[in-house]
């Protein structure tokens, strides 16, 4: 515990930190996990307004194309991809039920208030297909991208910022630390639970009110815990010079390639036609 | 020559008081020692006797409050000195877990020579090195969190060796980890002191003090006794009163000499133990 | 009495790592028994231990406690609770309230009792800790030194009146003289309430002075289940699991590797000593 402390002897956080793929890396060396990062941020952040631009079913043709051949040029295996999209279908789910009973028009099925129209199951099916795209391209990202290379991209991407006030380094070392702790603050919060099971808290009957006050004994551990962490780590960080008077360099400096060119390329043809198919049909 | 040189150094924590008035607490009382280039310098004191805010003045995170500390005549209160003296004395800290930054192994260890601003090309290969020096070299890729608590601090201590300092100072590395995790940190430092390194090792695990070649007893933010392993540990009474205790070598053949078995005076290690147990039985 | 029966868990079954962390164990413990638990960090330890308070499920198998079957689904949770405490490792971690009497309250507020019967136990627990109830019961459990923390949260744990205390390496990251201290106050609450206690560490010389019993678990099995004197004569055997043996048993076998008529079985300085003595004929 301490922290995380603690000498990990409890095999059950462990695996259900392990399955928690979405902002997990998968360590590969395909042409994609070598892209510079930036590239892939911006294809990813590109990529899901592209989703927002298709207005037809025929428009997904090219954004599944393209998601597959990055998908099998990665060599990801598809249950990582799965497991990332796991957590997340309740959320699609609830979206799907809200369209497909919320829409008016041309009523297929009806049974009492409820009722599905043809409108319905077009919109439903639309935006299923656009928010499973959604997630799994933002997933082949962080799946392909070490986290410090995920958060050394968004520093030099926003550096431009920094002449109007952005602080760029800070946020990026926020997320670097942020990326690190929570495996360790997810176990800490699965100790602190079963310790107070052990005292007999009880999380799960009562109502709303109950529940919330119920959280206290794990709250109130979990924010000591977690100030702790910050403190030591801030004198971790201190020992080891961060915030000298040199500049920082990176033993990963990133590097515009030449398959980042065609990385590039292939991307705006696929943008192109996204366009091209909104324009023309 | 003497690498580490602390001189009176008074050291008071400041909180503030409900009404918002400043309290000093004063954490170490007047200290003075020596440490030589290239020695292993033990500290042990039990819980809030000073050792771990001394350790954090040995590298400029703490600034005496009265005194001096010169690290390789460095002296630490002067502000322009503080990144040197960092770099030349690095930290392995108590807790496994919250001494790495990063989500990647390697990464971390490339935190501190970043820092420091050196070239990408040294930097890689200062990594690598300093990951198969703690034998941590097929692990570069992996996240921190699916290691053993001994396998972090081998990390943290490759983050530390990669920053290329003359000194380590290890504050409590082993105290959170389980038998096999302490023997690995403990026979990481020893190779590294071999190979040159100046290294402080603060621990409240008696064995591990024993093989120091200079042992630092601290109490009440004083130094109570200082000297050789052999030196300390006969003084086991003294020590009991410290809190502290003997490693069991030590236990065993003062209660044998207390029977009347001649033994040394100076037995400390179990092969010492052993070779004297079976020359007294030759006669 | 504890019987545990064909004890199985495996974590995530049916996926692709699954792992079994428990295999098949099998034991008995005596009432008013002192067990000692040894094992490699990940050998299936804590496991078990989360199992004895019904935090963890079996896959398959047994726990009956006094003639409850614990990891039947209609045991209540808070039956299970009641007879069983787990003190988990760093301990003080999970205290959280205002005051330290407070916090000591939590686990018998939780079991539903009266608010006298609260108090009482929380004066009582308190005190069973070594600590002076009036003195500290309006502190802040923040403001208290890290062993004071411990008893506090030990003291938490007692005050569910538990029938058998079980400990995770109740002295982890203590210095020699707290180490001692927390161990004595275990023996003496052990030897007042009469209690089954288990206890976890990677101690051998406090497994060896203290147990009057020890299981060792390796690879998610029972490998050992012996007195102590039993356990450290398997040097060999325990070695081969990465477990060292107690320092003075350790000693004895180097002198008798050497030669010296001494027996196996000696667990503490001070029998070895008396060994020893004998062997060179004083």
């Amino acid at each position: 515990m301490p922290s995380s402390l603690h000498s990990g002897d409890d095999d059950t956080t462990k695996k259900m930190i392990r399955d928690i793929t979405l902002g997990q890396y998968y360590l590969g060396n395909s042409v994609i996990h070598k892209l510079d990062p930036r590239v892939k941020i911006m294809a990813a952040l590109l990529y899901i307004v592209a989703l927002f631009v298709v207005k037809e079913f025929t428009g997904f043709i090219a954004a599944v194309v393209f998601l597959e051949m990055v998908i099998i040029i990665s060599k990801v295996p598809r249950r990582y991809i799965w497991r990332g999209l796991k957590p997340v279908l309740i959320i699609i789910a609830f979206t799907l039920a809200v369209n497909l009973f919320m829409i008016k028009g041309e009523v297929l099925w009806q049974f009492g208030i409820l009722h599905i129209t043809r409108e319905g199951v077009r919109t439903a099916a639309f935006m299923g297909i656009r928010l499973v795209l959604l997630i799994i391209g933002s997933s082949m990202l962080t799946l392909t991208t070490r986290p410090i290379g995920l958060t050394d991209g968004i520093e030099a991407l926003l550096s431009p910022f920094k002449k109007i006030g952005l602080p760029a380094h800070e946020l990026a070392m926020m997320m670097t630390i942020a990326l690190r702790f929570i495996p360790t603050l997810l176990e800490e919060t699965d100790k602190i639970i079963k310790a107070q099971q052990a005292r007999g808290a009880d999380f799960e009957s009562g109502n709303i009110f109950r529940r919330a006050k119920a959280l206290v004994p794990i709250l109130v551990p979990l924010f000591i815990s977690a100030f702790r962490i910050a403190q030591e780590l801030a004198m971790a960080m201190e020992a080891r010079c961060y915030g000298g008077n040199v500049k920082r360099t990176r033993m990963n400096a990133m590097k515009f390639a030449r398959r980042d060119l065609i990385a590039v390329v292939i991307f705006c043809v696929f943008l192109a036609l996204i366009v091209l198919q909104r324009v023309l049909l | 020559m003497a690498f580490i040189k602390v001189e009176n150094l008074i050291f008071d924590y400041i909180k503030t008081d409900e009404g918002g008035a400043p309290v000093a607490t004063r954490a170490i009382e007047g200290v003075s020692f020596v440490v030589e280039k290239g020695s292993f310098t033990a500290v042990i004191g039990q819980n809030g006797s000073g050792k771990s805010t001394l350790a954090k003045n040995l590298n400029g995170l703490l600034i005496p409050t009265t005194g001096k500390v010169w690290i390789d005549g460095l002296d630490t209160s002067v502000q322009e000195n503080v990144w040197n003296v960092r770099q030349k004395v690095a930290m392995v800290f108590q807790n496994p877990d919250n001494q790495i930054v990063s989500a990647i192994v390697e990464d971390d260890v490339a935190f501190g020579p970043e820092n420091l601003g050196i070239d990408p090309a040294e930097i890689r290969e200062r990594v690598d090195r300093a990951l198969d020096g703690v034998e941590m070299g097929d692990y570069k890729d992996k996240a921190p969190h699916l290691l053993s608590g001994g396998q972090k601090q081998r990390i943290a201590i490759a983050g530390a060796v990669a920053m290329e300092p003359e000194c380590i100072v290890f504050d409590e590395p082993t105290a959170m980890l389980d038998p096999r995790g302490r023997r690995e940190v403990l026979a990481i430092a020893r190779d590294l002191n071999r190979k040159g390194m100046t290294v402080v090792f603060i621990t409240h695990f008696m064995e591990e003090a024993a093989c120091a070649d200079h042992v630092i007893v601290m109490d009440g933010g004083r130094i109570r006794m200082e000297g050789t392993p052999h030196e300390i540990f006969r003084r086991e009474d003294e020590l009991k009163a410290l809190n502290l205790d003997v490693p069991a070598p030590v236990k065993l053949a003062s209660l044998l000499r207390k029977e009347g078995v001649a033994l040394p005076e100076d037995i400390l290690t179990e092969e010492e133990l052993v070779c004297a147990l079976l020359e007294v039985r030759a006669g | 009495m504890i019987e545990v029966r064909n004890l199985t868990h495996i974590y995530s079954e049916g996926l692709p790592h699954e792992s079994v962390a428990l295999d098949d164990v099998s034991f008995r413990i005596e009432d008013g028994s002192f067990t000692g638990i040894i094992g490699h960090t990940g050998s299936g330890k804590s496991t078990l231990l989360q199992h004895l308070n019904g935090l963890l499920k079996p896959t398959s198998g047994t726990i009956v406690i006094d003639g409850t079957d614990i990891t039947d689904s209609h045991t209540r949770m808070l039956d299970i609770r009641k007879k069983v405490g787990l003190v988990f490792q760093y301990p003080e971690y999970q205290l959280f309230e205002e005051t330290v009497a407070k916090d000591v309250a939590f686990g018998p507020a939780n079991l539903g009792l009266g608010q006298e019967e609260i108090e009482e136990r929380v004066r009582q627990s308190i005190s069973l800790v070594g600590l002076d109830y009036e003195a500290i019961k309006d502190t802040s459990p923040f403001e208290l030194s890290g062993g004071q923390k411990r008893r506090v949260a030990i003291a938490g744990v007692l005050a569910m009146k538990p029938e058998v205390l079980v400990l995770d390496e109740p002295t982890a990251g203590l210095n020699p003289k707290a180490h001692y201290d927390i161990l004595d106050m275990v023996q003496e609450i052990h030897e007042r309430e009469n209690n089954i206690t288990i206890f976890v560490s990677h101690n051998m010389n406090d497994i060896a002075r203290m147990s009057d019993r020890v299981l060792v678990i390796d690879k998610g099995h029972l490998a050992m289940n012996g007195t102590p004197q039993e356990v450290f004569s398997r040097e060999e055997e325990l070695k081969a699991m990465g477990l060292a043996l107690p320092d003075a048993t350790e000693i004895v076998s180097q002198l008798r590797k050497e030669g010296m008529n001494l027996p196996a079985d000696c667990l503490t300085v001070e029998q070895a000593a008396g060994a020893i003595l004998t062997a060179l004929g004083r």
